[in-house]
């Protein structure tokens, strides 16, 4: 290893639309053979597929170690059910649970709910970013030891560890406490994707692990300063982020390809730049940005997910872990221990013991 | 007979402070009981949903069960580790879009091979609301006019795919949902999840005789169980439906040991563990409507007069004519020589089927053959062991009478209830 710093690796295991659980857990046994730190299952209301938390929940007692994220629509959903599903996903899969953000804006997706017109971008991520900062009171409102199961007493759980949130928002408001205990991981991880500015201020200040667009490692370097510099202004350190480059990938069916390399089209809007070339072709690049301290890591999407995830795994990540860049198992058992990222204490335990003290 | 299992959650019923009692979140629990379910060849495993803690005088309720996972996430990790089992449940149709919903509970009958069911609740309250963009938004007279409304919705998104696999764009315009587009899952095995409904108004049943597969019931006794099958069968025909279209379920509780007299013991003292003496006092508290902690629950009852109008209960229901309620059980308390605690052990003991497994079994066959059920939801007091005995003692019981199958005879819930698949209506 050249560098204290331990590499990522994400995958996305969404595709054409399938509807058998064996297809998903095929592809997420891959990557976790790979002992990537997470896969993601992309989702919109209005793309042909399954609902993408299900589907991770469906896998996550046929896998072990691999980081289960789905994307999750906040602008047309309950942040109460919302939270609390994902509070779920933690629970079965004993906490490899994140969750990836996302809005809908378009006129589309608003109609099949017929409450409200889309509202503009801005506003949007604002909302985003009110669900994820409720979410994580939610998460927060019981503490990790509220059940005493105390006979003496009577009592099942101690109430003055399970505390209303009292979440007033522009869009909502959540009165709280959670109906789920508190997860595994305390939080679930959030994910979200800072390609657009207003998306990447919500995820400066509400995200666990950011995914931004680039072709060039000195392009991956300044936006992960801006993403650490905006974080900064909302009392975070880097340490508690993590920015991965989000590439999707073309691996062909040759080991190197005549002419590897970035494009910016074919457009696969949404999953990062473009890369085409052979695993090996691949192992180089993520190996010279990581080198040159460019990111924490990459989200790399499969076009064809059967093929190239399978040629990601036993060929870039076999040869990233020869290298010694890449681990070559899971030392931990959740994705918060894949990513380095501590696991958060309950605001309300923290301001409690703080007012007990005083 | 159908049967089902409760997963033991928020309730009185469930006895946590027994040393057996497990978690009531991890999932190896809903994993137990589940297959628990599945070796004994259950119809189908059932969870329940809350979406606020109750609250008492301000503060979250500490004496029962608290906290549970989100359902449809749980049943769609249950159908990794169970192959049969029909998998329901309870979402709740006035805080969700008909559009999200039909998505998920599709996604689940197509992740699970054809076992996927939706309980439809209801609930409207402001209380529950405040959770909830919307808030208490809707007047409990509505509640049922949007499930219906809900119901009728989802089914025609379910139907917007032909079972050729072509999508049609939909669109419904009704008082409560005016949605269209095109929906993105194909029609899953089902055709459409199994429908249940849980309510006892007019309102409700209604509901469930037009639109419900299965009514899950409280009528636990004999005399009330036929009198809600008749009233409820006997709405079905003006919906163009037979008797056999909707199964009629009744949640109850089993206590089974190797003798009567055993089990009527193990009951008395289960009884004694779900009225825990500060549980007592509450049960008091929900019907005087006023702080009542200073009384001994092993002593009599208060001499002070329910409060009439009270705001001290919330989220736990007050009862109805508390005057009525307080002067029954001091009556019986009296009659009897009966304490606080044993006053309400008396009062809110719920029907169950008690005994040896014999008595277990001809109990409930009695019921089936008697037009009092079609079949039972078993609600355990206990995680995640609380249906072992009945499995192993009282189900191959029923399975010698031919009153319960001894292995599934089809792959999707529909099939072990014996429901046709609905017909599309494109
Ligand atoms: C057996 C049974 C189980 C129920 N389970 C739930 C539940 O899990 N969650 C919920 O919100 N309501 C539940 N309900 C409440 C009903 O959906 C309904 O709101 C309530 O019974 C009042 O409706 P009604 O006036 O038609 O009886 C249940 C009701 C019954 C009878």
């Amino acid at each position: 290893m050249t560098t204290g710093r331990p590499l990522h690796l994400a995958a996305e295991i969404g595709g054409p639309p399938r509807y058998e659980p064996d297809h998903y857990l095929g592809l997420a046994r891959l990557a976790e053979g790979g002992a990537l730190d997470y896969v993601t299952l992309g989702d919109s209301f209005a793309r042909p597929g399954p609902d993408a938390l299900s589907v991770l929940a469906r896998i996550a007692p046929a896998t072990d170690r691999i980081g289960l994220v789905p994307t999750v629509d906040t602008t047309h959903t309950e942040p109460f059910h919302v939270s609390s599903a994902v509070a779920t996903l933690d629970w079965v899969s004993r906490g490899r649970a994140g969750w990836s953000a996302d809005v809908s804006s378009t006129e589309a997706v608003a109609r099949l709910f017929g409450r409200r017109p889309a509202p503009p971008a801005e506003a949007l991520w604002r909302e985003a970013g009110e669900a994820a900062d409720a979410g994580a009171r939610l998460w927060d409102s019981w503490e990790d030891d509220a059940e005493i199961r105390d006979t003496a007493t009577g009592r099942f759980i101690d109430r003055d560890k399970v505390h209303h949130i009292d979440f007033e928002g522009e869009a909502f408001s959540v009165r709280g406490p959670a109906i789920v205990p508190r997860p595994p991981q305390g939080r679930p991880v959030t994910v979200i994707d800072g390609t657009t500015a207003p998306a990447r201020a919500v995820a400066a200040r509400h995200a666990d692990v950011v995914h931004v667009r680039a072709t060039t490692p000195e392009q991956a370097a300044a936006a992960r300063a801006d993403v650490h510099r905006l974080a900064a202004a909302h009392g975070r350190s880097a340490r508690e982020l993590r920015v991965l480059v989000a590439l999707a990938v073309d691996l062909g069916d040759a080991e190197t390809a005549p002419e590897p390399g970035l494009e910016s089209g074919p457009p696969l809007a949404g999953h990062g730049t473009y890369f085409r070339g052979g695993p090996v072709d691949l192992a180089e690049l993520i190996s010279q940005w990581y080198r040159a301290g460019a990111a924490d890591g990459f989200h790399l999407t499969p076009i064809t997910p059967a093929r190239d995830l399978e040629r990601i795994v036993n060929g870039t990540v076999a040869l990233l872990q020869h290298r010694s860049l890449f681990r070559t198992f899971h030392p931990g058992h959740t994705l918060r221990e894949h990513l380095g990222l501590a696991r958060p204490a309950s605001r309300y335990a923290l301001a409690r013991t703080a007012g007990e003290r005083r | 007979m159908h049967l089902a299992a409760h997963f033991p959650g928020v309730n009185s019923t469930t006895v946590w402070s027994d040393p057996r009692s497990g978690s009531q979140i991890d999932f190896t629990s809903f994993e137990h009981l589940a297959r628990t379910a599945e070796r004994g060849k259950f119809d189908f495993f059932f969870l329940a949903e809350g979406l606020r803690l109750r609250e008492y005088d301000g503060r979250v309720h500490d004496l029962d069960v608290v906290g549970r996972p989100e359902s449809l996430t749980v049943l769609n990790a249950l159908a990794a580790v169970t192959d049969r089992l029909g998998l329901a449940a309870t979402v709740n149709a006035t805080f969700n879009e008909p559009y999200e919903l039909a998505r998920r509970f599709a996604t689940l009958d197509h992740l699970s091979g054809g076992r996927a069911a939706w309980n439809v609740v209801t609930s409207s309250d402001a209380f529950t609301g405040e959770n909830f963009r919307r808030g208490g938004f809707l007047d409990r007279a509505d509640r049922y006019t949007r499930a219906a409304e809900f119901v009728s919705t989802a089914r025609e998104l379910w139907d917007s795919w032909a079972p050729d696999g072509v999508p049609r764009p939909f669109a419904h315009h009704g008082r409560h949902f005016d949605v269209c587009g095109e929906f993105t899952v194909p029609r899953s095995p089902q055709g459409h999840p199994v429908v249940i409904q849980a309510g006892d108004s007019d309102e409700g049943r209604e509901f469930a005789a037009g639109a419900a597969d299965v009514v899950f019931t409280r009528h636990g006794t004999l005399e009330a169980g036929r009198a809600f099958w008749a009233d409820v069968k006997g709405r079905l025909a003006k919906y163009g439906r037979d008797s056999d279209d909707l199964k009629i379920m009744p949640g109850v509780t089993v206590v089974v040991a190797d003798t009567d007299a055993e089990a009527q013991q193990d009951a008395a003292e289960i009884r004694r563990l779900q009225v825990s003496p500060q549980n007592a006092i509450l049960a008091l508290e929900q019907v005087w409507g006023r702080d009542l902690s200073s009384y001994d629950p092993d002593g009599p009852f208060p001499s002070v007069d329910p409060e009439p109008e009270s705001g001290f209960v919330q989220g736990r229901v007050r009862v109805a004519d508390p005057f009525a309620v307080a002067a029954k059980w001091r009556a019986l308390s009296e009659e009897k020589g009966l304490s606080i605690r044993e006053t309400v052990i008396e009062t809110t003991t719920r029907q169950s089927f008690v005994g040896s497994p014999q008595t277990v079994a001809a109990g409930l066959t009695a019921f089936v053959d008697g037009k009092a059920a079609d079949g039972f939801i078993l609600v355990p007091h206990l995680t995640p062991g609380g249906l072992d005995a009945f499995v192993d003692r009282v189900v191959p019981l029923l399975q010698e009478r031919g009153a319960f199958r001894s292995e599934y005879t089809g792959s999707t819930l529909r099939e072990h209830l014996g429901l046709a698949e609905p017909v599309w209506k494109g």
